[in-house]
């Protein structure tokens, strides 16, 4: 059997799939996993309520802070000997998000991923050029073994060294490009400077893009900057890591939805939302043992289309992220939470200054800097003393993130002066955007 | 001898950025206040402005309503002869008391006299005023500075 079979089921089949796994997903979180069994309790809900589809809506969400909260395996289903791999993300306040695999939970994200890569068709004598994050973050291993069990040649080059990366891409002859959207774009301008011609110079056919929102431009301007076509790559580790859903030739996200159920609800309400509309999505696992998830709530928004698509494909389709529905961004492939911050400056400060966080692209790299105000209560009239904090600030940020921010120290009100109004956060890459860069 | 000899000194912290130091002085101007002595420790992205002047209450209200961040210390003068080793005579007794000096700057007065103005430690000023008084070295009274 191909391993994209599933992607053409009917319906029914789809549904019946959907409707056998999910029951057995709740009641094996109910018995073996005491928080859904207490949620479930407080919601007067049992595995066994669940006669259709639709009667989901009658269970409890499951949110990143339950994830925190159960540090690091609380939420695990299954004892610790069944684990064979452990990726997480970075923490808002020291506490990062824990997920974990069985052997089983592996087959299955090898097994999406290889659907996700088979959008583009990739198989043997395919080189991959895979610069996503090797390491914690599961897009680097993720991608790694999708192209591996499709027979392609998988370079881990991970990331950083992009001139390295060029050479390899160039003498290796890569076909397929992996890596965040911002990076194919930086990686296309930097073999530019260096006399280079990425459509000519390079075999690249595709890429796969995810991990941060790309827009409808900077998607064009990779394509165009590689003669590729771009295939999008969306996915969370709480759920696998990227193999969730995967754009087709046709550039339409198809969800797996054998594996992961999606559902659209309303952020404030958390009422389902019939089909087509706006909201906020959330998914339950249905295949998954080590860390099953129920009806998690992904702050991503987007819509679901259930018609089929032009690519034969029969399985649900989403739309592209407009937004999220917290305050979370998405830098260089990082998330990053105000409240991180904050918490950092309260750490090193011993008081919250007042402060913005600034994301601005250099070139097309994501820059996030942290701009702090330099009051009276942090001033002490000696600029070592400032200077210490800035470099402080900075290390800390640094370790906290997982990604290097810059602080400046500011006057008070500047940023009042210079943006209108008072926000924590000011993304200038939404501004651009909007002002057709 | 604080009582009798610490100058208020005001600093403001400045970002560096195009125009600031002119809405700064243009606040102290609007006030009627004069500067009397001032220096500019800089770095690459902010600076910090000292400034002594003739009434520091009413400097330090008026930059802080116009939105400035302001710091009130004390720092110490003396008056030296304008002439060479006179700025000389003055460190060295610091330096023999090991006491550090965080920065100093100067204005020549006119005449033969040049004035200095110390910024040493807090907890080192009582203390380097009375050596250098010891050591027949003039300290200055505030009097000069914000007399009219």
């Amino acid at each position: 059997m191909r391993p994209n079979a599933k992607d053409y089921l009917s319906r029914e089949e789809f549904e019946a799939l959907q409707l056998r796994r999910l029951r057995e997903t709740l009641g094996r979180v109910y018995h073996l996993v005491p928080f859904y069994r207490e949620k479930f309790d407080q919601a007067g809900v049992r595995p066994d309520d669940l006669t259709s589809l639709e009667d989901l809506k009658r269970f409890p969400f499951t949110v990143k802070q339950d994830l925190r909260d159960h540090y690091p395996f609380g939420l695990l289903a299954v004892p610790m000997e069944q684990v064979v791999r452990i990726h997480s993300s970075s923490g808002t306040t020291g506490k990062p998000t824990v997920v974990a695999y069985t052997e089983h939970d592996m087959r299955v994200w090898t097994e999406v991923m290889m659907r996700t890569m088979l959008m583009a068709g990739v198989g043997p004598g395919d080189v991959v050029h895979n610069a996503y994050g090797y390491g914690l973050f599961t897009g680097g291993l993720g991608f790694h073994y999708g192209a591996e069990a499709l027979g392609a040649a998988v370079v881990p080059s991970s990331v950083g060294f992009t001139k390295r990366q060029l050479m390899l891409m160039r003498d290796f002859g890569a076909t397929i490009l992996c890596c965040t959207p911002s990076y194919a774009l930086h990686l296309a301008e930097v073999a530019q400077e260096e006399g280079l011609d990425p459509r000519k110079d390079f075999k690249l056919r595709a890429g796969f893009f995810g991990a941060e929102p790309a827009s409808e431009g900077l998607r064009r301007a990779v394509a165009e900057a590689w003669g590729i076509k771009y295939f999008e790559a969306y996915g969370l580790s709480e759920i696998i890591g990227p193999g969730v859903a995967a754009s087709c030739e046709y550039g339409e996200l198809h969800i797996f939805e054998d594996h992961f159920y999606p559902e659209i609800i309303d952020p404030e309400t958390g009422e389902v939302l019939p089909e087509g509309q706006e909201g906020e999505l959330v998914f339950t696992t249905l295949t998954k043992q080590a860390l099953p998830l129920i009806r998690y709530r992904t702050r991503d928004i987007s819509r679901l289309y259930r018609e089929p698509c032009r690519c034969g494909r029969t399985i649900i389709r989403m739309g592209r992220v407009v937004g999220r529905s917290d305050d979370m961004l998405i830098v260089s492939g990082v998330n990053v939470f105000p409240s991180q911050v904050e918490h950092v400056l309260t750490k090193v400060e011993g008081l919250t200054p007042n402060y913005v966080i600034v994301v601005d692209k250099k070139g097309v790299l994501d820059v996030l800097e942290v701009w702090v105000e330099v009051d009276e209560r942090i001033f002490t009239g000696d600029l070592g003393t400032l200077e210490n904090l800035k470099h402080k600030l900075e290390e800390e940020l640094a370790n906290h993130l997982f990604l290097r921010a810059r602080v400046k120290l500011v006057e008070p009100k500047t940023l009042e002066r210079s943006m209108g109004k008072a926000k924590r956060v000011i993304d200038r890459r939404e501004l651009e955007e909007k002002l057709g860069r | 001898m604080r009582s009798q000899y610490a100058i208020k000194q005001l600093s403001v912290f400045l970002e560096n950025r195009k125009g600031r130091l002119k809405e700064l002085t243009e606040t102290l101007y609007q006030a009627g206040v004069n500067i009397r002595a001032l220096a500019l420790a800089e770095s690459a992205e902010f600076g910090i402005l000292r400034l002594v002047v003739d009434n520091p209450e009413k400097a330090r209200s008026v930059l802080s309503s116009a939105g400035f961040t302001v710091k009130e210390q004390d720092v110490f003068a003396v008056e030296v002869e304008d002439k060479p080793g006179g700025f000389y005579q003055v460190v060295k007794i610091l330096s023999e008391a090991d006491i550090n000096v965080d920065y100093t700057y100067a204005f020549v007065g006119g005449g033969e006299r040049a004035v200095l103005i110390f910024k040493v430690p807090d907890e080192d000023l009582e203390r380097a005023m009375e050596i250098l008084s010891a050591g027949g070295i003039k300290l200055v009274e505030p009097l000069f500075f914000y007399g009219a």
